[in-house]
């Protein structure tokens, strides 16, 4: 294993860590900013709080994951500069500012209001502390958009020229660095599959309370799981909806960009017309040609132009078209990662969505969800899989994407062995995987124990409005942290 | 004025905004286990940072994403040449982030116990690492002229990193840093808590001046820097005002003595390149041709006016916004006159 093999799966395995937590802290803020605002409508005509209650438990989930999203991001800010030096220098004109941007423009509101939220209940006026919660919900959109913008740049490159004496990219026009078409469609499509994560999430949450029968029937609680059940499948059906569309348009896009990256999905070696698209395919590694195939025909043409009987351009045709533009080299990514993950994406994905849809059929109307017992028990352990099936589904998305653009790291500018610190030794990469193995995955267990234990506690009651504030001397503990 | 400069100037402001914030929220999670005897004690000084501790650590991205946005070169030199220190730093503030917000989340006293211990051992561990990496700032790093540090050192290549922080600025800056955050940490308690906790924070910050005076004035013989003759003197206003019960006066004292050191370390080396025009931000202890300039190492004048458009219409809001979180969270939080025991309303409400 080389250095700059070692360093790519540092940083691979450091990202999709990091991207576990994150679409969850996108759609979980907007989840409870939704609720808490229905939960002030209806108790502002008197009705009872059951949403309230579900707020509360939503953005005790949603606390629990941004802060490891947030200590986990920071490495990300880190990353560019402590391996990626080269790339540091090559890019930084253009990606400087877009991680300055989003520090600034986002960051800060992130972190600021929602410690407002959490802490200010007792201490802000009702509208002013939904507000807060809402400002949460805008700020992690902005910094989904602006760092999308950068991933596109990569995907993509826009507005740059290139310095002729230091061979650096410069920074043209900002608004169309943040309009590259990649964004345009990447930007829903991740914001999709993020509404999706915790769809899922909250999905299983109410789920798994009504299976277990912890509440009768007739209670409130019982009631507000069922909403929350229902609401969390309705978000996970709707995301995929999105994540279809936009992951269509992105699809053609990325045809016309990235052509090889489209037919790497395919495994398509030789430019075809009306090309299939292989729902499952078997070839001995290093040999185009599959022993086994199961395949629509014309539909990979339909995905990457939309027309079934479109000409999608192959790999070995690509890879001479390169070589003659770039110089000789092997400008093949690694095949059976782009196929496979680019199915498991949408296939894992999909499986979501018909769980979501089975969900509201089975508990349509008035029904409940009351099985028989033995049943309800072997369907108990699989809901707890259910919330990671989209994240699984996002992790392929930037497995395909990512290792589907190599051997370039900014398409068509920027190599990525190019871009590895010079003079990083292995034993440092080794040292520094290791360590972000074990404090990683220790933070992994106690999430998934702290989340566990959150949601195994019911739903939670609304604290009692503070009584009168206590003098600042009087000698009452406060430990609410 | 160049934007350059501007931005040399705002990167260092975003630093100085991150040590002076972070230094009390460092200060106060391991002093929390020394003052707070009780459970509930250490909880109280915890939650003295709960509600700003996360928006205080967004000024190290503010100070990180400036640093690279203004100054590539910059950034890509530190990092790299200071490769292991870096990650050990950010995986304590995995840990440290974590153990804060996770301590409140679930209601057990062992749970608690152990937040408590990451949380101290962490904070500990980052005081003294930031302040070696501050020292190495101010020795420079083994750069060659690409800005990038090549020579592998000892353990199969681990040294290279590693080996800056054994320079005695670097221990030095170690030893500084705990301190600093000690006393800047206990004038922050003293200010935020009632009862025992504020008495402890008190004595502590009278009890620690000596010592920080002491290497106040080893740094002053070593350096001959007149700032750091200025924080040892803000040092002993600290001690005073706290032996007088002027508790903001102290702590004011101590934050104006860490914004100074920062500022000292980050300018170290400005006046090193004069004789050739150049104002150096990076060392290079290999000779000239290594030295990181602000010239060269500037983004495109493209780049940098973006961000001067960006940061004129955003930072004064952040700033704003900040200081009105801290207004809403004002309140004093008490910590009881010595109890032993929780008491039953406080597990109570812990439970939210």
């Amino acid at each position: 294993m080389t250095i700059e093999d070692l360093t790519r799966l540092q940083f691979a395995v450091t990202t999709l860590y990091h991207y576990l937590f994150v679409p969850l802290s996108i759609s979980l803020a907007l989840f409870t900013a939704l609720l808490q605002t229905a939960h002030l409508r209806r108790t502002r005509r008197g009705g009872d709080d059951t949403f309230g209650r579900l707020s509360l438990l939503v953005g005790k989930l949603l606390m629990t994951t941004f802060a490891v999203g947030v200590v986990t991001g920071l490495v990300q800010e880190f990353q560019f500069g402590l391996s990626w030096s080269s790339f540091a220098r090559f890019y930084g004109d253009v990606f400087g500012p877009t991680l300055a941007v989003e520090g600034m423009l986002a960051f800060f509101l992130e972190a600021t209001f929602l410690g407002l939220w959490w802490f200010g209940r007792d201490r802000l006026p009702a509208l002013v502390h939904l507000a807060t919660i809402w400002i949460v919900a805008v700020g992690t959109t902005i910094s989904a958009f602006v760092i999308l913008a950068a991933n596109s740049f990569m995907q993509n490159p826009v507005a740059y020229t290139i310095d002729a004496q230091t061979g650096r990219a410069r920074l043209g026009s900002f608004s169309e660095l943040l309009f590259n078409e990649v964004n345009l469609a990447a930007f829903p499509h991740t914001y999709a599959g993020a509404v999706m994560a915790g769809g899922a999430l909250v999905m299983a949450v109410g789920v798994w309370h009504l299976l277990r029968g912890d509440y009768a029937e007739d209670t409130r609680e019982f009631a507000a799981f069922r909403t929350l059940s229902r609401f969390g499948a309705w978000a996970t059906l709707t995301g995929g909806g999105l994540v279809a569309v936009s992951g269509d348009v992105l699809g053609k896009v990325i045809t016309q960009v990235q052509p090889m990256k489209m037919a790497a999905a395919e495994a398509l070696y030789r430019t075809t017309t009306g090309a299939p698209f292989s729902i499952f395919s078997y070839a001995p590694l290093g040999s185009d040609k599959p022993t086994f195939s199961l395949e629509v025909p014309g539909f990979l043409s339909f995905l990457a132009k939309g027309s079934f009987s479109a000409q999608v351009l192959g790999i070995k045709d690509l890879q001479d078209a390169y070589a003659a533009q770039f110089g000789p080299g092997d400008y093949v990514p690694f095949i059976p990662v782009a196929f496979w993950s680019f199915r498991l994406m949408i296939g894992v994905g999909m499986f979501a969505v018909l769980v979501a849809a089975a969900h509201l059929w089975v508990s349509r109307k008035s029904r409940v969800l009351r099985p028989d017992r033995r049943l309800a028990q072997g369907l108990l352990w699989s809901v707890g899989l259910l919330p990671l099936l989209p994240l699984a589904a996002n992790s392929f998305g930037w497995i395909f994407t990512e290792t589907a653009r190599q051997p370039w790291l900014v398409f068509g500018l920027f190599k990525t062995a190019d871009g590895v610190s010079p003079g990083l030794t292995f034993a440092e990469v080794a040292t520094s995987l290791a360590a972000f193995t074990v404090v990683y995955g220790t933070l992994a267990v106690v999430w998934v124990k702290l989340a566990f234990r959150l949601v195994r506690k019911g739903l939670p009651e609304m604290p009692a409005p503070a009584p009168a504030e206590p003098a600042a001397d009087d000698d009452e503990f406060v430990t609410t942290y | 004025m160049e934007l350059s400069v501007l931005w040399f100037g705002i990167a260092v402001l975003a630093w100085v905004l991150f040590f002076v914030l972070e230094g009390f929220d460092f200060g106060v999670g391991f002093l929390g286990p020394l003052l707070g005897r009780t459970e509930a004690e250490r909880g109280a000084a915890v939650r003295t940072v709960g509600p700003v501790w996360d928006g205080n650590e967004v000024w190290l991205v503010a100070a990180i994403g400036v640093t690279f946005a203004a100054f590539p070169d910059w950034y890509a030199a530190l990092l790299s040449g200071l490769y292991l220190p870096m990650i050990a730093l950010l995986l304590l503030l995995a840990v440290r982030g974590v153990a804060i917000e996770f301590r409140g989340k679930h209601d057990t006293a062992r749970w608690r116990n152990r937040c408590d211990t990451a949380l101290a051992a962490s904070s500990l561990l980052l005081a003294g690492t930031w302040g070696a990496v501050l020292g190495v700032l101010v020795s420079g790093l083994a750069l060659s002229p690409g800005g990038e540090v090549h020579t592998a050192g000892w353990l199969g290549g681990l040294g290279r990193s590693l080996d800056p922080l054994f320079g005695p600025w670097a221990v030095l800056g170690g030893f500084a840093g705990v301190l600093l955050t000690t006393v800047h940490g206990a004038t922050f308690l003293a200010l935020r808590t009632t009862g025992v906790l504020r008495q402890r924070a008190r004595r502590l910050t009278v009890a620690t001046a000596p010592a920080l005076l002491v290497v106040a004035l080893a740094l002053f013989i070593a350096a001959g820097h007149a700032v750091v003759a200025a924080a040892a003197a803000l040092l002993a206003v600290a001690a005073v005002a706290a032996w007088r019960r002027a508790e903001a006066l102290a702590f004011a004292a101590t934050t104006l003595a860490v914004a100074g050191s920062v500022v000292a370390v980050f300018t170290a080396h400005l006046q090193t390149g004069a004789g050739t025009g150049a104002w150096v931000l990076l060392r290079s202890t290999l000779g000239p041709a290594g030295d990181v300039t602000l010239g060269a190492a500037a983004a495109s004048p493209a780049a940098l006016h973006l961000i001067t458009v960006a940061g004129v219409v955003v930072l004064p809001g952040v700033i704003a916004y900040q200081a009105w979180s801290y207004w809403v969270f004002r309140r004093r939080v008490a910590s009881g006159p010595g109890r032993r025991t929780a008491h039953p309303a406080a597990v109570g409400r812990a439970a939210r």
